[in-house]
């Protein structure tokens, strides 16, 4: 398929505005990626013509948007190969998929004296929710270390995984360094060593084919926003057997059966797990975005991905001065660097200035900032709309900031 | 001892001349080399006010009736908007610290650096100077009143 990104740069609404009267170039994808039109449309539409509450009227609207609501999540069922729609449950986002996890599986599985196994690479929100899980079940929280190229180190991620172990908990791709992780690879270790997997896939999304089947996880994670859809909707995707011996989340209504003043009984899979009025423009704005995404070819978008990144690494380890961190061999579209001698701040103050919004400071994952000994770092990220043009851009304006800083 | 607006209006004047944010950034790049150097004795992590971009420290003193700061940051642009502080404010009374509102750093265009979303630990600079400067009031001023 023909990957033409000037075709694509038109339906991001967003990509046309300036800053400081030069042209925007975005490259903080990886906080979050901008939407095209059919995202902004959907939801839109449904708060035009559909909106109600879902589940539970018998009116036309509702049944409108309770059919709607469903097929998203559909779709999302298809777009990562889970065998039914009911295995998705709809969150606000990573963060609220991970903390479901740590507090029903905690409660559920883990005793004192267990072990929960994450790696120094994770974003904070794949650490706090298992240190707090842990506090609260008098387990042990357990780190795999990475090596200095940004990769984990499998012998000590071997070493770690114990009988003791319950659940390993890992992102599919690190928000700092890019790293891909040997995910199906890992998840077979876990396995064995008879533990259950969740993995992190906020930052894999968008950038790799996920296949939960195969890669034969118990959780997968991600954010609709960092996949062209809004803000405020995600996913959880999990296992059907342990999914049904998990205990409820949070309490509400519509993840009920039954109700009285002695007892509740809960409702089945998805719905317990999803107390309250849901997100329903948001979970519509992600089918539209995963639409998107199939219009545009998943596949050829990789590859442009993969070329922009290749382009880019060049482009930017030919600067004097430039440290690269993550150098792993598999890697997504994010270039995290500094400048020998100069705090990332004031790079990212000057970038801004010159119209290149880049994220700075230590990424939620402060763990990273000591194994690098620095204060924190700057941080391209790549989507599919940006260009070759726009990294050099990138380059032209750290090397304008280098020349003022030094 | 010139007061604190007075000393303010002389930085909207250096700046003034820049019309492009180039020079602004430069001046205030070289502002930030130029701080006088915190002793390293008051480097100290009691003194450190941590940003999670940037980190600020801060030491303040009371003689005579004046409260004199010293300060040091990791960023240099953070550097440069502290020397700035520094001047307008080091060597004024508690009360005349405790009163201002800065206003020069609006006037100049580096507003921005002065959010709290920034996260560079200049807005608990800020609040860490009147601090000094309300803590000196009532440990030598009120006293004396009495």
């Amino acid at each position: 398929m023909n990957f033409d990104v000037e075709k694509i740069r038109k339906d991001f609404p967003l990509l046309q505005r300036t800053v400081y009267n030069k042209p925007l170039i975005y490259l903080d994808n990886a906080a979050t990626n901008q939407k095209p039109r059919q995202v902004l449309q959907r939801m839109a539409d449904y708060y035009e013509n559909e909106n109600s509450n879902i589940h539970r009227g018998t009116h036309k609207l509702s049944i409108q948007a309770t059919t709607a609501y469903e097929q998203a999540r559909q779709t999302v069922a298809q777009f990562i190969h889970a065998p039914a729609a009911e295995q998705i449950i709809f969150t606000k986002g990573t963060t609220e998929s991970i903390n479901l996890v740590a507090a029903t599986f905690g409660e559920r599985f883990v005793q004192n004296g267990d072990e929960i196994l994450i790696t120094h690479m994770e974003h904070h929100s794949n650490i706090v929710p298992w240190q707090l899980m842990c506090g609260r079940r008098g387990a042990t929280l357990r780190v795999a270390d990475i090596a200095e190229d940004g990769t984990l180190d499998m012998d000590d991620f071997k070493r770690k995984l114990t009988p003791k172990t319950k659940l390993v908990a890992f992102a599919h791709v690190s928000n700092t360094l890019g790293t891909i992780n040997p995910a199906q690879q890992l998840v077979k270790l876990a396995h064995d060593a008879g533990a259950r997997v969740l993995i992190d896939g906020a930052q894999a999304v968008a950038h790799l084919p996920v296949d939960v089947q195969a890669l034969d996880c118990d959780f997968y994670c991600f954010s609709a926003h960092k996949i062209y859809g809004p803000m405020g909707n995600g996913v959880l995707y999990g296992k059907k057997e342990i999914l049904e011996e998990l205990p409820p989340y949070q309490g509400g209504g519509e993840m009920i059966s039954e109700v009285t003043f002695d007892k509740t009984t809960f409702n089945e899979l998805p719905f317990r797990f999803e107390a309250g009025t849901p997100n329903v423009a948001g979970a519509l704005g992600l089918e539209a975005a995963l639409h998107y995404i199939q219009s545009v070819g998943a596949r050829a978008m990789h590859q442009y991905e993969n070329d922009l990144l290749l382009y880019a690494t060049e482009k930017l380890s030919a600067i004097s001065g430039l440290i690269i961190y993550g150098n792993s061999p598999e890697k997504t579209g994010v270039v995290t660097f500094n400048l020998a001698g100069i705090h990332s701040y004031d790079v990212g103050t000057l970038l801004d200035k010159f119209g290149v919004a880049v994220r700075t400071g230590h990424m939620c994952t402060q763990p990273l900032t000591v194994f690098y000994g620095v204060p924190g770092f700057i941080r391209a990220s790549f989507s599919m709309y940006n260009t070759r043009q726009e990294v050099d851009a990138l380059a032209d304006a750290i090397l304008r900031s280098r020349e003022m800083l030094l | 001892m010139e007061t604190i607006s007075e000393k303010e209006n002389k930085i909207v004047d250096e700046f003034e001349i820049y019309d492009d944010w180039l020079d602004k950034y430069n001046y205030l790049i070289e502002m930030g080399k130029d701080l006088p150097q915190i002793d390293e004795k008051h480097k100290v992590k009691q003194n450190l006010i941590s940003g999670c971009q940037s980190s600020v420290w801060l030491y303040g003193e009371y003689r005579d009736g004046r409260v004199y700061f010293s300060a040091d940051s990791d960023a240099v642009i953070t550097k440069g908007i502290v020397n700035l502080l520094i001047r307008v404010l080091s060597g004024q009374t508690p009360q005349a610290i405790i009163d201002t509102d800065l206003v020069f750093i609006d006037k100049i265009g580096l507003k921005e650096h002065l959010s709290p979303t920034r996260s560079n630990g200049l807005v608990s600079m800020i609040k860490q100077m009147k601090l000094y400067a309300l803590a000196f009031k009532t440990k030598y001023e009120l006293k004396s009143e009495k």
